[in-house]
């Protein structure tokens, strides 16, 4: 298996869909003998057998399709030529796919095509890399007996209106591949094929409708599918076809999709989604299939600066003058207030080997556990839930575990935006296959995601609870299970603490935990609670899938047990087809947290005052660690406006946009005598820092990303870094720079040391990773192939433990001055704080933040959709448009934070989960106003970022 | 620290509390909490901090004493 090819080749199509059997039939193909698995059709064993049946209507990622009649063949014993793409192998079955008589049908088949379609292959962008050309060169045509005066489409109009592919109806053959791909693989159902016969032509959404304003989702799987230009990548268009290919790993969601990335020179053509990769099966979503451009984007900036003040302008300088003084000021502080005055903050967004050595210099080159990462603000509830409960840190299944689930519970989680191609798993478990019923579908959400209903989907149950109240909600579920006696005793006396379990069990049984008891608290209708309990509690193999509206709430980390509590009550552990599944939203949270990102932990998840483990470290490292846990990142922002904390080495994260309360995290970095920021453009946090380095994209760097199954993934550089350094050698030289002899000379080394200090990554190394594609931790003595489930023998802790979840309250109250609650969230083509996807064409769909208000409270506001408003909560305020709609409940308003101009976190508030201080996002009490302009925060912020950016001897600054 | 920050510190700490109330041995598990993920610096400052100090939830107070006493015990 190839990761990197010199030339430009598709990659290897069978036709029709891998069939699983445990059955093979063996049959004769043009005389080869070929075995198979039962169900395979003679087209897939054709290509199997290194054979190449023409085709044009099939496609190994859809359903057989059997409508272009190219794939014809004969075979003994049968009359007629069958489809190929139809037809099943039998044992014994003897086929001959090339024939005169076969060869007569292709040709005339092909002309009818080649009748109706524009000859100006010299000129297509598809020349050379089109499935058409390829199938009329393979049947051998010659002339075109039929002519090209008659009616046709070759004067269609194209559809130019998406901003990344084009459509052009008079390059089109209507073989559906496009409305298939919308169909099986996206599940969204945006196209069609309108019309009847001649008049037969795709369409997305309505007649009046075009690709952009239509349902299309821009997930790219309609481009990919089609065999000719019709649908066509704009960058193929303008760059020309690529010339070479290497696979890699997406940088946006915790999916972490696969993908090839077609260059020519230095330059992306497209990132195409591959076909092998294990955790996407070859889909996409518009964010990594085409919001790539910002890595090439003017706004990057390429040389490192420094400054003494944020008051002054930014100086460029070398980087030895860069990392000299960062290390001076290091040096300095630390000989001044001490070790404990120094910090760092890891990102999910960078490789696990660059993570593992922003750790490592701060422990080892700080000398303090003063480290954090961005995780902190996401899924810190998730690491602790998970490893109280279960023993680990992790979720439990593989993605294409879902595919054996029959009741899918999705509580706090957005899928469809947050995690697109997953979603699209999911839904295709979740709408009927031929006699298969779908997975039943519970949604615990404050709003009408698009998952509660969508074509051919509908939520089972929609419990649309009041924000802040998920543990009320789960706790009644388990209270329906355990007094209705639904409960797995068995399962539970096997594998869980059975005292723990009574205690429990007398916990969630009382009165005051039914769903009747604490419908007043929830807002949910007990009826729907105690449905949604027996089905997740009798449907089958039920998984609970989970985002950050479990996370971030102050009892982020008492949901996330709540969750295990229901899972191991019910026996939904330890096989395939449940579980619990933390749905993380950057690319690394996973990596990130597995490599001793947080304060208290080293990698692995074990805990720094465990003597053996630092041991290990310090053995391998030569100094000593630290055995008390270090600062959490708003302990460091409330230490630094004490006075205490006074520099952090920032790398790939942006804390002022990202992070809860922003004038509190103005207040701690301004506070500072020297921020670092290590990052791709000037962000927000750049705009109170002193030293600025200059980082790579995932496309200029080799190392690894861990995804939400615990996939370790390769990422391959597929172009050179345009700052000259991968983010791992730019953290190597500020460590050398302050006295540590580090020599890595390939990010392959650091994986080696992460696997000897890591016993859940012990045998993870680069060369098994390109041999297999990727791993699942744990790898090791063990596990030596990976674990895609876990717990299938056991909790890694021994006894699964449940804990009993009180409904806490959270302090964060409406009242008279803020009577709506706020709930923050993603949008499908914006990614975190939009630092990279704001970067790119992407701001079609999602030019600004919008309030979505529900009609009657925007109503008592004389507020209209489009209007600006006023959100203000005791924190501060911000202004931006209103979108009235009933996708939020009345009481409830709703908002993306995708952009600095709105600056959403200026309004949420410092109140965090109680186990974790993973901020509470997710519930914020606001007032709404109509509003005439920008706040005065907003004002004040607009000039400080405007003074901020100034680089002396630039005629330009840049704009973020 | 600021008073702001034993103020808050106090917060979390009767956050803490109310949410490990139903534990079999609250106190124990709120110490065991606050030693785990604490620096010593929050540890001190709260417990040296009178108004703060005095803002504990009993549960809380209790799982304080725990922690002084054991980080006596262990010479900090």
């Amino acid at each position: 298996m190839g990761y990197e090819h010199h030339d430009y080749r598709r990659q290897p199509d069978f036709g029709t869909p891998e069939v699983r059997s445990e059955r093979h039939v063996t049959c004769f193909i043009d005389g080869r003998e070929v075995t198979v698995p039962e169900g395979t059709t003679v087209m897939r064993a054709a290509a199997l057998s290194g054979g190449s049946i023409p085709k044009l209507c099939a496609t190994d990622s859809l359903k057989q399709f059997g409508s272009c009649r190219l794939c014809l063949v004969e075979i003994d014993g049968m009359r007629g030529t069958p489809a190929s793409c139809t037809t099943p192998v039998a044992e014994g079955m003897k086929v001959h796919t090339q024939t005169p008589r076969l060869q007569k049908l292709r040709r005339g088949v092909m002309e009818l095509y080649i009748s109706d379609h524009p000859l100006d292959c010299l000129t297509c962008s598809a020349n050379n890399d089109c499935e058409l050309q390829d199938q009329a060169a393979a049947v051998g045509l010659r002339d075109v007996r039929y002519g090209y005066a008659g009616e046709n489409h070759l004067g269609a109009a194209p559809d130019l209106s998406n901003p990344y592919f084009d459509f052009d109806p008079s390059k089109c053959i209507v073989c559906s591949r496009c409305v298939r791909a919308c169909d099986e693989v996206q599940g969204t159902l945006a196209l069609t094929i309108e019309g009847r016969g001649f008049e037969s032509k795709v369409s997305a959404g309505l007649a009046s409708d075009s690709f952009l304003s239509s349902e299309c989702v821009s997930c790219g799987a309609c481009v990919q599918a089609c065999p000719t230009a019709t649908l066509q990548e704009k960058a193929v268009k303008e760059i020309g076809k690529p010339e070479r290919t290497v696979v890699t790993t997406c940088a946006y969601c915790g999916v972490g999709c696969t993908f090839r990335a077609e260059m020519r020179g230095e330059q992306v053509v497209r990132m195409v989604p591959w076909k092998d990769g294990k955790a996407n099966r070859g889909h996409s979503c518009v964010k990594g299939r085409f919001a790539w451009g910002y890595a090439q984007h003017q706004d990057r900036i390429l040389s490192p600066m420094i400054r003494e003040s944020i008051d002054q302008p930014w100086r460029e300088v070398s980087w030895e003058e860069a990392l000299s003084y960062a290390a001076g000021q290091i040096g300095r502080i630390r000989e001044t207030y001490g070790r404990n005055a120094l910090g760092g903050i890891t990102s999910s967004r960078c490789t696990n080997e660059e993570t593992f050595l922003v750790q490592k210099l701060v422990r080892a080159g700080f000398g303090t556990n003063n480290v954090d990462t961005c995780a902190r603000v996401c899924h810190s509830p998730t690491g602790y839930g998970l490893k109280t409960t279960f023993g680990t840190s992790a979720g439990t299944q593989d993605f294409d575990s879902v595919e054996d689930s029959d009741v899918i519970l999705v509580i706090g989680a957005n899928p469809t935006d947050g995690h697109p191609v997953f979603a699209s798993r999911m839904k295709r478990r979740l709408r009927p296959n031929g006699s298969k019923a779908g997975a039943k579908l519970i949604v615990i959400d404050p709003r009408r995601t698009d998952l509660v209903r969508s074509p051919h989907i509908e939520a089972d149950f929609h419990l649309p609870l009041r924000p802040g109240t998920n543990v009320a909600v789960l706790t009644a579920m388990a209270h329906v299970i355990v007094t209705e006696g639904l409960a797995n005793e068995a399962f539970i006396r096997e594998r869980c603490d059975w005292d723990e379990y009574r205690h429990w069990a007398e916990f969630v049984s009382a009165e005051r935990n039914s769903p009747e008891f604490l419908a007043p608290v929830t807002g949910v209708d007990p009826e729907a609670i105690r449905g949604a309990a027996r089905l997740y509690a009798t449907g089958g193999n039920a998984a609970i899938y989970y985002g950050l509206g479990v996370t971030e709430h102050s009892q982020g980390s008492s949901t996330v047990m709540a969750i295990a509590n229901l899972a191991m009550a019910t026996g939904n552990i330890g096989r395939r087809g449940v579980g619990v599944n933390p749905l993380r939203g950057q690319n690394n949270v996973q990596g990130a947290c597995d490599m001793g990102s947080f304060p208290h932990e080293l990698s692995g998840y074990r805990h720094v005052s465990d003597a053996a483990t630092r041991a290990l470290f310090e053995a391998e490292w030569g100094v000593a660690i630290d055995p008390e846990p270090g600062l959490r990142i708003p302990n460091m922002l409330d230490a630094a406006t004490d006075g205490q904390f006074k520099a952090i080495y920032i790398q790939g994260e942006d804390i002022l946009q990202s992070d809860p309360d922003t004038k509190h995290v103005a207040a701690g970095l301004a506070a500072m005598e020297c921020v670092i920021v290590h990052d791709l453009f000037l962000n927000e946090t750049a705009n109170y820092a002193h030293v600025f380095l200059p980082g790579s994209t995932f496309l200029e760097k080799n190392g690894t990303f861990t995804n939400a199954e615990r996939r370790i993934q390769p990422v391959r550089k597929v172009m050179e870094p345009l700052n000259g350094y991968e983010d791992w050698q730019v953290t190597q030289e500020l460590a050398r720079a302050i006295g540590l002899d580090w020599n890595y000379t390939h990010p392959s080394q650091i994986m080696d040391e992460i696997a000897r200090l890591t016993p859940t990554f012990a045998g993870v190394n680069y060369r098994r990773l390109d041999e297999e594609g990727s791993l699942q931790w744990p790898v090791n003595a063990a596990a030596p192939d990976g674990s895609p489930i876990m717990h299938v023998d056991g909790f890694v802790r021994g006894k699964g433990k449940f804990v009993v979840t009180d409904y806490v309250p959270t302090d964060e109250r409406t009242g008279p001055r803020f009577p709506l609650l706020l709930t923050t969230g993603r949008i499908l083509s914006q990614y975190n704080v939009g630092a990279q996807t704001r970067r790119t064409a992407n701001t079609v769909w999602h030019a600004e933040d919008l309030l979505e208000i529900h009609p009657t409270d925007a109503e008592n506001r004389g507020v209209k959709s489009g209007d600006w408003v006023k959100l203000a909560s005791r924190s501060g305020e911000t202004t931006l448009r209103a979108l009235v709609t009933d996708r939020v409940a009345p009481g409830v308003v709703y908002t993306t934070f995708h952009h600095p101009a709105t600056q959403a976190n200026v309004v949420t508030t410092d109140y965090s989960d109680w186990a974790t201080n993973c901020p509470e996002y997710k519930v914020t009490a606001v007032q709404v106003t109509p509003s005439n302009g920008p706040s005065e925060w907003q004002e004040d912020y607009q000039a400080l970022s405007a003074r901020s950016r100034r680089i002396a001897g630039s005629a330009m600054e840049p704009a973020e | 620290m600021s008073g702001h920050t034993a103020a808050k510190l106090a917060m979390m700490a009767n956050q803490i509390a109310r949410n490990l109330a139903l534990e079999p041995e609250p106190a124990r598990a709120m110490a065991d909490h606050v030693i785990a993920f604490w620096t010593s610096r929050m540890i001190d400052t709260l417990l040296t901090d009178d108004d703060a100090a005095s803002s504990l939830l009993p549960l809380a107070a209790d799982a304080m004493a725990r922690v002084k006493a054991a980080r006596a015990a262990h010479g900090a």
